[in-house]
Order: C-alpha cells, then sequence, then structure tokens
C-alpha cells in the first residue's frame, strides 16, 4: 500500500468525534475504591478503567462499573489491541472492545503506541516498536479498523521504552504525529511516559514535545515512577505506575498546559496502590494546575 | 524473523540475549531489555496469584512464584483478558515434581479457577421456588422437564478435602482438624454478586452434573438407581437456595 492511500482523504467520513472527557482531574477506578467511591462521591472529572479488565460476561465488576457510570463520566482505555503490532489485529477482541464500548458508550477510548501480542501469545506489556515505514502504515491501517469497528475516534497514547530499534525511519514524537495526522485519532499525552523515554534514551524534552502534535491532545496521562542507576551512572526510568508523580513530571505537565490548555488529566497509580482519599489528594493537585490560568497557545 | 518475532521468543526464554535488532544509548542493552522481560514474565505471576490465593498461601509466596514462573514460560496467556489466564495451572502443577508433598494442591488451584470463572460469569434471574414446586406439582411436565443451570454453576469432585481446606484459608475451622484426604465434592456458583463455595455428596454431585445433560426426573432416578443416600429435595432445595436455577425448559410438544 502506499503511503497515499491511506492519507487523510481515505478516512471514513462518519466517525463520531464522542462527547468529550471535561477538562479536570480524573483517576483510574480500582476494584478496592468502588464502594468508598459510591459512598463519598469525591469531586473528579472522570474516571478511567483498564478495557480488558472488563471484558468478562457478568458479575459484581459490570455491576460496580454501571454504578460508577452514573455518577462520573467514564474513560475506557485498551491495553492488549496490540495496534503497534506486525501482525493483523484480533478480530475477536475487537470485536469485544467494541462490545465493551457500545455498552457503556464512554467519553473516550484510547490505547497505546506499543505491542503486546505476537503469535499467539499475550505478553500483558507494553512493548516498543520500530518506527519504520512500513510501521507507520501497518499503525494506520490498525487505527483505522479500530475507529471503524469502533465507529469513533479513539486517541493514542506515546509509549515509555527502554530500547530502541537500529532500524527506523522516524523519531518517535514525529512517528506519532504521522500517524495522528494521517489516521485522525487524537493524542493521549503521557507526561510521565515522555520523560522517562527522553530520560532513558537521553533525547531532549524540548525536541521531542515540538515534534508532537500537541494540537491534538485530548486526555494527558500523569504517573510515577521508579528509578535504577545503570552500570555507567546513567539514570534509567521505569514506568511502573506505582508511586506518586515526581516533581519533574508536574513541571512538566505545567509546561504542557501552556501549549494545549487545560486538558481531561488522569492520575494512573495500578501498582501498590494507595487509599483513595490519596489519589483524589494527587488528582486535586492536578486540578489546581488546571486551572491556573496559561497563557494558552494553541500550536 | 521479524524484529518483534525476535522480541518475543527472548522474552520468554532468558537463555537467549536481547535481539540484536535493538539499541540503547549505551552498553547496557541486556539490562534494559531485562525490564520488558521483567514486566512480562512478574505481571503474567502475579496475574495467577491473584487468582490463586490459597494455592499460594499452601506453598509459600517463595515456591508459588518460582512455579508459576515455569508455567508462564511454558504457557503464556493466549487471551488478552487476564481473567481467562490460568485455566491450565492445575494440570501443570500435577505434573511438577516438586508441588508432589501437597497432593491436593493441583485440586486447590482447580477449585480456585473454577471460582473465578464462576465470578465473572454472565448474571441470570433465578427461578422461584414456587415455579419449581408448580413442576414437580405436574406430572406431565415433570416428565419432560429440563432444568437450565446458572452460567456461574461450576462443580468439582476431588479426592481430597479441597472444600474444608479451602474454607480454613478463609478462616472457617481450623486446618489441624481436617483430613486432607476425605474426598470432597464442590458446588460454587454466584447466587449475587459474590461467588459462594458449598460442599456436597457425591450423589448431588452426580445428580447436578446430570442435569445439564438431562431432563429433571431421568437425572432425578438416574441418581437415585446410583446412590442409595441421594434425596431429590435436599439436592434441589439447595440449587434453589444458592439461586442456581435460571429457567425451565420444556419440549415445545409438550407446551
Amino acid at each position: 500500500m502506499s503511503t497515499a492511500s491511506i492519507g487523510r482523504a481515505q478516512r471514513p467520513a462518519c466517525l463520531a468525534h464522542v462527547g468529550a472527557l471535561p477538562a479536570q482531574a480524573g483517576i483510574g477506578l480500582k476494584p478496592q475504591h468502588v464502594a468508598e467511591l459510591l459512598a463519598e462521591r469525591p469531586s473528579l472529572g472522570f474516571v478511567e478503567v483498564h478495557a480488558e479488565n472488563y471484558l468478562v460476561a457478568g458479575g459484581p465488576l459490570h455491576q460496580q462499573l454501571q454504578a460508577v457510570a452514573e455518577h462520573y463520566p467514564l474513560s475506557i482505555h485498551g491495553v492488549g489491541l496490540s495496534i503497534g503490532g506486525e501482525q493483523p489485529l484480533d478480530s475477536e477482541h475487537l470485536r469485544r472492545i467494541a462490545g465493551l464500548v457500545e455498552r457503556y458508550q464512554p467519553a473516550s477510548f484510547s490505547e497505546h503506541l506499543a505491542w503486546s501480542s505476537h503469535g499467539p501469545y499475550f505478553f500483558n506489556d507494553l512493548l516498543p516498536l520500530a518506527y519504520s515505514q512500513a510501521a507507520l502504515e501497518r499503525v494506520c491501517r490498525h487505527i483505522e479498523q479500530v475507529q471503524e469497528a469502533l465507529g469513533r475516534h479513539i486517541l493514542l497514547e506515546n509509549p515509555a521504552t527502554y530500547v530502541q530499534y537500529r532500524d527506523g525511519d522516524y523519531p518517535e514524537a514525529v512517528f506519532i504525529r504521522e500517524v495522528i495526522e494521517r489516521s485522525g485519532c487524537g493524542l493521549l499525552l503521557d507526561v510521565n511516559n515522555v520523560y522517562v523515554s527522553c530520560v532513558n534514551h537521553r533525547w531532549s524534552i524540548a525536541d521531542y514535545l515540538a515534534d508532537l502534535p500537541l494540537a491534538a491532545t485530548q486526555e494527558i496521562h500523569l504517573a510515577g515512577f521508579s528509578e535504577e542507576r545503570e552500570p555507567d551512572g546513567g539514570r534509567l526510568l521505569i514506568d511502573n505506575h506505582g508511586a506518586a508523580v515526581a516533581d519533574d513530571v508536574w513541571q512538566l505537565y505545567q509546561q504542557v498546559l501552556t501549549h494545549t490548555g487545560p486538558i481531561a488529566t488522569l492520575i494512573e497509580w495500578d501498582n501498590n496502590v494507595p487509599t483513595l482519599q490519596r489519589l483524589v489528594t494527587e488528582a486535586q493537585c492536578a486540578e489546581a494546575y488546571l486551572k491556573q490560568p496559561t497563557q494558552a497557545i494553541r500550536v | 524473523m521479524s524484529s518483534q518475532a525476535l522480541f518475543s521468543a527472548a522474552l520468554l526464554d532468558a537463555q537467549l540475549t536481547a535481539p540484536e535488532v535493538l539499541r540503547v544509548p549505551n552498553e547496557h542493552l541486556e539490562q534494559r531489555f531485562a525490564v520488558n522481560r521483567n514486566n512480562v514474565i512478574s505481571s503474567l505471576i502475579d496475574a495467577l496469584a491473584d487468582t490463586f490465593p490459597v494455592v499460594q498461601q499452601l506453598v509459600g509466596e517463595e515456591f508459588f512464584r518460582a512455579m508459576a514462573q515455569i508455567f508462564v514460560r511454558q504457557a503464556p496467556p493466549t487471551s488478552r483478558v487476564l481473567a481467562e489466564y490460568g485455566a491450565g495451572f492445575a494440570t501443570f502443577i500435577e505434573q511438577f515434581a516438586p508441588a508432589a508433598s501437597v497432593p491436593y494442591l493441583a485440586d486447590m488451584a482447580r477449585l480456585e479457577f473454577a471460582q473465578l470463572t464462576s465470578l465473572h460469569s454472565a448474571d441470570c434471574t433465578p427461578i422461584s421456588a414456587e415455579a419449581l414446586q408448580a413442576l414437580l406439582a405436574d406430572s406431565e411436565q415433570l416428565s419432560q422437564a429440563q432444568l437450565v443451570l446458572a452460567p456461574s454453576v461450576q462443580l468439582l469432585s476431588s479426592r481430597y478435602a479441597v472444600v474444608d481446606l479451602w474454607g480454613a484459608h478463609q478462616g472457617h475451622g481450623a486446618l489441624n482438624s481436617i483430613n486432607p484426604h476425605q474426598a470432597q465434592c464442590a458446588l460454587i456458583c454466584r447466587p449475587q454478586w459474590q461467588v459462594e463455595t458449598t460442599a456436597i455428596t457425591a450423589a448431588d454431585h452426580a445428580f447436578i452434573a446430570a442435569l445439564r445433560k438431562q431432563p429433571l426426573l431421568a437425572a432425578w432416578q438416574n441418581i437415585a438407581s446410583q446412590h442409595p443416600d441421594f434425596n431429590p429435595s435436599d439436592a434441589l432445595g439447595l440449587l434453589l437456595r444458592q439461586q442456581a436455577i435460571c429457567a425451565i425448559t420444556l419440549p415445545t410438544s409438550a407446551v
């Protein structure tokens, strides 16, 4: 397939831009917090869940999610479509995701620029891809297939990575810009991932942000990382979603907001999960940044 | 091999070095690749630990994680839904020689996987006691009617006292008063939002299993002829209490 044939003009025109998430702070929904969340109803802009956790037929998970979705806008975040995979999308999995989106009608559906399956196996990790011309065309096809199955535009998240491929035609942020321009999807800007990847690969954060299509940002993720020292003394950051957001990432977030204006912002804390109160406090911190007057310059 | 095929192979096989198609800004490719390898293996072990908490308690965390790691490398998930991962863990444990000193470990894994399956099964509305009584009073319909069991119903038959052992790990009963070699059967179902595990007789087990295949009356007669101790009203009472019957079907000719 030539590059031109997957250009903007080829996009199905009928896809809906479904009601966006409010430009407020939200949290990831954890089963252990559901009862307290429903009883206390803390002020939050939205809640986000991982799609694959809810691809079950019935039972308490759906009952809880239904109840939560009555009080908060919902974002569904996929971790298993393997959009960056070399192999075709798993059509059965896509069908199940489409069923979930149909059932809950979330304000947003997002996925990752990564792969997580190969051959028969699912690796439960978001793995890096080579940013080649062939990969660009494949990723655009996959996104178009997902958007068609879901009947809506999706958001694509920039990855946190530890290794790169030797062969590649694009820097990561340029690759993301190309994908977003061609497929029409939105950007889920994970500010922690920008920081982690730039530190790990010794990239310039300023250059990375300059290459990204920040105007397409429709959601922001913030999370904590862990840090190791490599034998050469360099920093290796691991995106473990297991800690509070780091100061450097809060600063970068503030900087990003001056370009994007206020954007729905999620606190991701999936490991060593803290109390609901602690999560809400972290979200309030993001909310404070969102309310700060910024000279929003739409780039 | 494609780059993702190389990457995949090296994720699962710790003997392989990081694929040469990769690069890092320093000399530490192996250490960097180990981050992904560790994410994959440890997150899948964590998923098994979530699904099999009593299996882990029986052998201890260190043994469990070492055993689970071998399973994960042999049989990574084929579904992207982790609630479906671990169906083969019991069979693996059965053949895992270092676990042989806990002979009921595999059946405990079967019990815990059945509980997980029951938890996430489709919801259904149970039939009322009155509906069942009306059927039992109607000899013509009774001869043909079949009971539809709730999707959450799971059965287990073990040579070991797995229900009591499992219960003791939930704080019910003293572990040292249990004879593990006492055979036990279990009914696992989800009356509302919580899974319940009930010890049942071998006759009840056979009866509930037969209900999946046969009309109620045929199952009743079959089991009564094989198990002198079979008490059908107890068995049906249990199914009603556990909200485990969701419909009565009749052949169209009988309606």
